[in-house]
């Protein structure tokens, strides 16, 4: 996606350290491929018999550390999240809630919503990932499908922005109702004040030099 | 009902706001209109609405019509904060979550940390079972909280006097262990804070015959308690169909006879080594809960009781990981003054090892890279599934720490279990899910 250059959070100043050259590229996980182990092949397999257009609707499968991803797009989220609850065999009777992740450097899909969802019938977890853009934040909502995804996605609405199309109230739920933006985006600033000690000033935490 | 009551117009007619006055009055006013329709405000400074929670009540006559609830007062931006931290760091942050289970959601989040890390299996067996020692007491001090507050919200003062009582004794184990009652930070990624002080598994074995003793004097006077029953049973109605799609876990949902508990289905911590039962209720009201948590009190000293056999036989062993990349390197020893810094330790990194004083700077100061990845790992809490979804980016601090709280999902099920009730019951209703606010708003 993009590189981060550098140790510390400043950069073009004062870096001194010989750190400054150190580059490391952000964070996109690679499409898994068969076998995916444990119970995954049977969910995957399981999904693709009930739910004909898989190979449209997902754009792909991610196991990491033990635990399955899939990635949808957004226009199929409500019917995979459907057939998920569903299906006997898959049954994933609960999700977890909803939780945003903002990542600036991934152009297009900057918003990402992440559904972790629990079998009880089968003793099964599984993870739905979806990506909009800062410029275009719809997803549909699934309170439909999962009634307690309403606070979830009202959270995530009102940390990320997203907004959840079909939400029966889609209002800010944390922060005050005349809040302006939306605090958990990476370009949101922390805020906070800087400490004075004698001789001293320890500036705020997000304007603090600081190891990456 | 203008002479006390201003008004204003809107497209729904006309609004009256009445904020105290006789009461007898505004009650045969409000009788006499001709459309009635009476919101109350209860909260967010309400003694029975466990911290600051708002309730918003349409009401006919002493009935609920709809309910909302208004969350958000305690949102302190924890999530946030730890995104400026290192991952060590965090666990100072997530433990003030929920503050009647501080234990939990250290848990939870260092049990993330570490699958991120992928060592997960390097965390020393005698970690685990401080762990669980430490995490079923913070039950016990929860379930007391949760059960005398409860009381005392519907009118029982003396339960709370005994629920307090033994809870003081569960906090001096947790003071005399990491030197603080509560938001301790003890759990640490890779393993806990420092080892048990001196004599603590004879203390603990004490203490559990204590509370074995003592807890029957709270069952004594509540179960059975034939006005405790009438507030309480059938109340609060909610079954295993309405807990499952609202997302509900922990008692609330082990009451409509579901045997769902992470500690059995999905372990974590070493839980497959222990020997207790998951207690359920099949009545789905304020009073099956209330029993599960009086049962549940037994089952977690069960469990201390062989945290204490397993501690003998582990004596001496580590309690964080050997990967000093990861370890926390400072010692902490308990002095005259309480817990400190280890004097052995101090001298070692200022005295004699200048290796030691710079890895000590370094891995405080800078902290360790977590590997790029995602990972959501759940404990159960006493409010049932604590979940940590943690992102990072492949740098010394968390991309992203989202909890997923019990307290804010179970809260979302008073609406399905009110609406309907008499006003009271909310009261009672609210108390049978035991929500932290530190919790719901984080």
């Amino acid at each position: 996606m993009s590189e981060q250059k550098g140790m510390f959070g400043a950069s073009g100043t004062g870096d001194t350290s010989g750190y400054g050259g150190l580059e490391r590229s952000t964070y996109s996980p690679n499409s898994a491929s068969r076998p995916y182990g444990s119970y995954f092949d049977d969910v995957a397999d399981e999904l693709e018999k009930a739910f004909p257009e898989f190979s449209d609707a997902i754009e792909k499968v991610v196991v990491d550390r033990g635990e399955l991803t899939l990635h949808i797009k957004r226009d199929r989220l409500f019917d995979v999240a459907k057939t998920l609850r569903d299906t006997e065999t898959l049954r994933f009777e609960v999700c977890l809630g909803v939780s945003g992740v903002h990542y600036p450097a991934d152009k297009e899909r900057e918003l990402h919503a992440v559904y972790e969802l629990l079998s009880m019938t089968h003793n099964r977890r599984l993870r739905l990932e979806v990506s909009v853009s800062e410029s275009d934040p719809h997803l549909p909502s699934l309170v439909e499908v999962w009634a307690g995804t309403n606070w979830h996605e009202r959270e995530a609405y009102d940390m990320f922005g997203i907004v959840f199309d079909g939400h029966p109230a889609l209002t800010r739920i944390l922060m005050p109702d005349d809040w302006q933006g939306h605090p958990q985006r990476k370009d949101y600033p922390l805020g906070g004040v800087p400490v004075e000690y004698i001789g001293a000033t320890v500036p705020a935490p997000d304007n603090r030099r600081s190891y990456r | 009902m203008s002479s006390f009551a201003s008004s204003r117009e809107t497209t729904e007619g006309t609004i009256y706001s009445v904020t105290g006055q006789d009461w007898d009055q505004v009650a045969s006013e409000i009788g006499s209109a001709k459309e009635e329709r009476v919101v109350v405000n209860m909260g967010p400074q309400h003694p029975s609405t466990h911290g600051v929670l708002r309730l918003m009540l349409e009401l006919e006559g002493e009935t609920i019509t709809e309910m909302r609830c208004g969350i958000g007062y305690l949102h302190t931006g924890i999530e946030k904060n730890t995104e400026f931290r290192t991952w060590t760091q965090g666990v100072t942050f997530v433990t003030r979550m929920d503050y009647l289970s501080p234990l939990f959601n250290e848990t939870a989040y260092c049990l993330g940390v570490e699958k991120l890390l992928g060592i997960t299996n390097d965390v020393p067996e005698r970690a685990s079972v401080i762990r669980v020692m430490m995490m079923e007491f913070n039950r016990i001090s929860s379930h007391m909280v949760a059960l005398g507050t409860g009381a005392l919200e519907l009118g029982a003062i003396t339960p709370m006097f005994f629920a307090f009582r033994e809870r003081e004794k569960v906090l001096d184990v947790f003071e005399k262990v990491s030197g603080l009652r509560m938001n301790m930070a003890y759990i640490r990624p890779g393993g806990v804070a420092q080892d048990l002080p001196e004599g603590t598994v004879a203390h603990v074995r004490d203490l559990v015959k204590d509370l074995r003793k003592n807890f029957k004097d709270n069952a004594d006077l509540l179960i059975g308690n034939s006005i405790w029953i009438k507030r309480t049973k059938d109340v609060g109605y909610l079954d295993l169909a309405g807990c499952i799609t609202l997302g509900v876990t922990g008692p609330v949902l082990r009451s409509t006879g579901m045997p769902w508990d992470l500690r059995k289905t999905q372990p974590y911590c070493g839980y497959e080594n222990y020997d207790f039962d998951v207690i359920t209720a099949d009545t789905c009201d304020v009073y099956g809960r209330f029993l599960i948590r009086m049962q549940e009190l037994e089952q977690s000293l069960r469990i201390i009781e062989q945290c204490c056999d397993k501690l003998d036989q582990l004596d001496g062993a580590p309690v964080m990981v050997a990967d000093k990349k990861i370890a926390w390197p400072a010692q902490l020893a308990l002095g005259g003054d309480g817990l400190g810094n280890s004097l052995d330790h101090i001298r070692q990194i200022m005295g004699t090892s200048m290796e030691s004083l710079i890895h000590h700077f370094k891995i405080v100061t800078e902290g360790f890279r977590v590997p790029a990845g995602q990972v959501y790992t759940a404990v159960e809490s006493p409010r049932g599934e604590l979940g940590a979804h943690l992102v990072s980016d492949g740098g010394t601090r968390p991309y992203r720490v989202h909890f997923r709280t019990p307290s804010f999902s179970n809260l979302q099920s008073t609406s399905a279990m009110c609406e309907g009730s008499l006003i009271a019951d909310v009261v009672a209703a609210v108390a049978s899910i035991d929500p932290v606010m530190g919790d719901v708003d984080r």
